[in-house]
């Protein structure tokens, strides 16, 4: 774990505390199951996010992609009865279409990533509106999907299955990101696009295959979602979840600029957004100003993280000094 | 117009420490106005830490600083303006979506009426003066875009010019400028000093430092080494003093005539210069160097021959088979290597270890058990450490915290570690100190006795009649003509690198 991790780390427990000692239904069982399952849903998409944010871009179609798909899989289950297991694949498909969309006009292309994935929120949104004539999407009334309930939904001990998912993503993820040859190449273009290239990295690869990465998380997390609130309203279901998965990846140390992040960080960063809303709810705050209090903590943690480098950079180069004076005393 | 004020300034045990280095210690230096200074020494010498403290970017951790009879700790970059001291960087500092008269007058534009609008006319009528006195052949309203690097460096000295400097400071002036435009750049210093102004001139190329300066400061590991006075100066007693030994000549014959071809390249043609396409032939065990004017599109060629892009049309065959590179990659997988000309941005990753650099484009060498392993990745780094004595206290330590030459090193060491046929080195020793620069000579000689092919792209005339063992010479996109060993000659390649024909002896 690195030392940016542990500081995170840390403030989820202080801030976790003192909820605790100001409310004690935050260690409940019950508030504890619903935030990991929260934290479930949206640390799947943030990791996706931690990859595109990488290379140096950014994909605003998060939450897009989670409408249109998750309007797209409740319909293919609940309206023409397409086998779940196979619905699952299309989505994931889907996703991956997506996603490799983005890349290539982006690397192809050379369109900047902020205008790709800013017409990508536009034109998946107005899709999954139009195609449901603003219509909420539902699944048929009674209808039961036992095993994808239990894998989406469902609990193993408490724990609820959408955290597991999201565990079990971020271990695998973590592989590909700090111990492959992809992972590295990934750190490379995101420092140095061109000394990557001049290294024999193929850059444009990588860059796309980030924005795959992304998008098949993304339709991941659609399915999450939809099977949470077992109906997308297209106009607003996923509305700013771009925003909480740059939010989750920035405040876990990773640079918009690229090539500094860790799969540690952007996760617990995502469990410190869904702690402060718990927050803003247990301490009975106005959750008007949920979005209020989000923005200041991430602010105010940015700053703070960027204000100790500096220090200890000072601190470092005094001591050095010092070093030398007293070489200098004794010679 | 009144003459710029008579300059005092005085240096006194500037100390600069940073985390784990010490970049000077205790030095003093006084300038006045109308000298030229030369400031030499080796990368890491501790020169770019001094001009900082000068232009006020960074504060000495020690010492004081006195400029007209007034003493500071340190400057800020106003109060270093105030004084009169200007930048002329290695690194230009123009803006190249504005144009000339803007970028002199950037930040302190000319305005005009109470709505404070920008007044071209008057920065224009108050920028060509300037442009006379340092002989442009440029006007205000040209595009930065437009202008070479030597009328980039020209506009640097008129924008000097314009804030009254009293001292110009050149970091390596003359790195990537041609000989006609070093001859035109030696030319403004003299008027300079004519005027009244002090030159501070830093450079690695030691005959133009002799040709310019009244004295000579060299600096050793943050150090005073010595000084020369105008009659003391010489090409050896400024080498002894910077590093400390006297240099061997650099010509080392191959050990074996040349073998066959490994490297052809015929008919390329670049997008940058479609005008003529290049035709050349580098044999087993020689090492060719490929000279020409900045601008004669040798670099462009040899990226095109790497797959890093811009190329026309033309093939290239490695060993003899073809090679047509869509990406460096492909170049790679062929065994043919580049060493950028612009280590910073495409030769290596600046923040990231040294060690990452060194396996970057080998990783797949370093998996254990399908994970990067940094135990292996250390290890391939320290086997390139000790091969090419890259100086780190740790392979782990940032490539930007070295110094050029070490960086340079790293930058090789990427490639020695796999399995090179061919390289091609892009300038390979600018900007990189006496001492990088003749063990980087015989690791190529090494490398072309062990029958890998070298390449080697230089504008260094020194370095390329000193090196080589045939000489292409190049002109607008195409080669304009070659020359063996008994032919080199400064003279000989200028003729060709200008696109004339050389006279039968």
């Amino acid at each position: 774990m690195q030392k940016k991790d542990l500081g995170l780390a840390i403030l989820i427990i202080v801030v976790g505390a003192v909820v605790y000692l100001r409310n004690p239904l935050f260690l409940s069982p019950i508030n504890l199951g619903n935030t990991a399952n929260l934290v479930g849903l949206f640390g799947i998409f943030a990791i996706g996010q931690g990859f595109v944010i990488m290379t140096g871009g950014i994909d605003l179609s998060v939450g897009s992609v989670i409408a249109l798909l998750g309007v797209l899989f409740v319909e293919m289950v609940g309206g023409y009865a397409v086998p779940w297991p196979a619905a699952v694949a299309i989505t994931i498909a889907l996703g991956a279409l997506i996603g490799l969309a983005h890349g290539i006009l982006i690397t192809r292309f050379k369109m900047q990533p902020f205008v790709v994935t800013l017409c990508g929120l536009l034109i998946y949104r107005g899709i999954a509106r139009g195609y449901t004539a603003e219509a909420t999407a539902g699944f048929p009334f009674g209808a039961s999907y036992p095993q994808l309930e239990w894998l989406t939904i469902g609990r193993s001990y408490g724990i609820p299955h959408s955290f597991i998912a999201m565990i079990i993503i971020a271990v695998v993820m973590w592989f590909v990101l700090h111990q492959s040859v992809f992972g590295r190449h990934l750190y490379a273009v995101g420092k140095n696009d061109e000394a990557a290239r001049f290294s024999g990295i193929r850059s444009g690869f990588v860059i796309t295959s980030a924005y795959v990465i992304c998008s098949v998380l993304a339709a991941v997390a659609a399915i999450y979602f939809a099977m949470f609130t077992k109906s997308v309203q297209p106009s607003s279901h996923g509305n700013f979840y771009e925003l909480y998965a740059i939010a989750a990846a920035v405040l876990g140390g990773f640079s918009l600029r690229g090539g500094e992040g860790s799969i540690v960080g952007v996760v617990l960063g995502a469990v410190l957004l869904q702690e402060l809303q718990n927050l803003v709810n247990l301490l009975g705050i106005p959750s008007s100003l949920n979005f209020a209090v989000m923005g200041t903590v991430i602010l105010l943690g940015v700053l703070a993280d960027q204000q100790l480098a500096a220090y200890r950079a000072k601190k470092r180069a005094a001591q050095a000094f010092e070093r030398l004076q007293s070489e200098r005393v004794e010679s | 117009m009144s003459g710029p004020q008579e300059l005092g300034l005085r240096l006194q045990g500037i100390t600069k420490v940073y985390p784990g280095v010490v970049a000077l210690k205790d030095v003093s230096l006084n300038i006045s106005a109308g000298e030229v200074v030369g400031l030499i020494g080796e990368n890491g010498a501790g020169k770019s830490t001094m001009m900082k403290i000068l232009g006020g970017v960074i504060t000495p951790t020690d010492g004081s600083i006195s400029i007209d009879g007034k003493l500071y700790r340190g400057l800020t970059v106003a109060e270093s303006q105030a004084a009169g001291i200007a930048f002329v960087h290695q690194e230009l500092n123009t803006l190249d979506n504005l144009d000339v008269a803007a970028n002199v007058f950037l930040g302190r534009e000319k305005t005009r009426g109470r709505w404070r609008l920008i007044d071209r006319k008057a920065m224009r009528d108050a920028v060509q003066p300037l442009l006379d006195r340092v002989g442009a052949q440029f006007g205000p309203d040209m595009p930065v875009a437009a202008l070479s690097l030597a009328e980039q460096q020209l506009l640097e000295i008129a924008k000097a010019l314009s804030m009254d400097a009293r001292l110009v400071i050149m970091d390596e002036p003359t790195s990537s400028l041609t000989i006609s435009e070093t001859n035109n750049l030696l030319k403004v210093i003299a008027d300079l000093k004519a005027q009244g102004i002090a030159v501070v001139f830093i450079s690695h190329r030691l005959s133009e430092v002799e040709e310019c300066v009244d004295r000579i400061v060299v600096l050793r590991d943050g150090r005073i080494a010595g000084r020369l006075a105008r009659d003391e100066i010489s090409n050896d007693a400024m080498i002894r003093l910077m590093i400390g030994r006297d240099l061997k000549s650099l010509y080392t014959p191959p050990q074996a005539p040349p073998g066959e071809a490994l490297l052809s390249v015929r008919d390329v043609r670049t997008q940058a210069k479609p005008a003529n396409a290049a035709n050349f032939e580098l044999r087993r065990g020689e090492i060719l160097g490929v000279a020409g004017l900045i601008g004669a599109g040798r670099t462009e060629l040899a990226e095109a021959i790497f797959g890093a892009g811009g190329k026309l049309s033309g093939e290239v065959r490695v060993n003899g088979a073809p090679l047509d590179a869509g990406s460096p990659a492909d170049a790679i997988s062929a065994g043919l290597y580049l060493v950028p000309e612009d280590r910073k941005r495409t030769g290596l990753i600046l923040e990231f270890p040294i060690c990452e650099n060194v396996t970057m484009a080998n990783l797949r060498s370093c998996l254990r058990n399908g994970r990067v392993s940094r135990s292996r990745q250390i290890e391939v780094s320290e086997e390139q450490r000790s091969r090419l004595s890259i100086k780190t206290p740790d392979v782990r330590n940032a490539a930007q915290a070295m110094s050029g030459g070490n960086q340079q090193k790293v930058v090789l060491a990427k490639w020695l570690s796999m399995d090179p046929k061919v390289i091609i080195f892009d300038e390979p020793t600018r900007g990189i100190d006496v001492g990088s620069k003749s063990e980087i000579y015989k690791l190529m000689r090494a490398l072309a006795d062990r029958g890998v092919g070298v390449v080697m792209i230089s504008s260094d005339m020194e370095e390329v009649i000193g090196v080589s063992d045939r000489i292409v010479v190049m002109r607008d996109g195409g080669i304009s003509g070659e020359l063996k060993r008994s032919d080199f000659s400064e003279h000989n390649i200028l003729t060709l690198a200008v696109g004339k024909a050389l006279e039968e002896a």
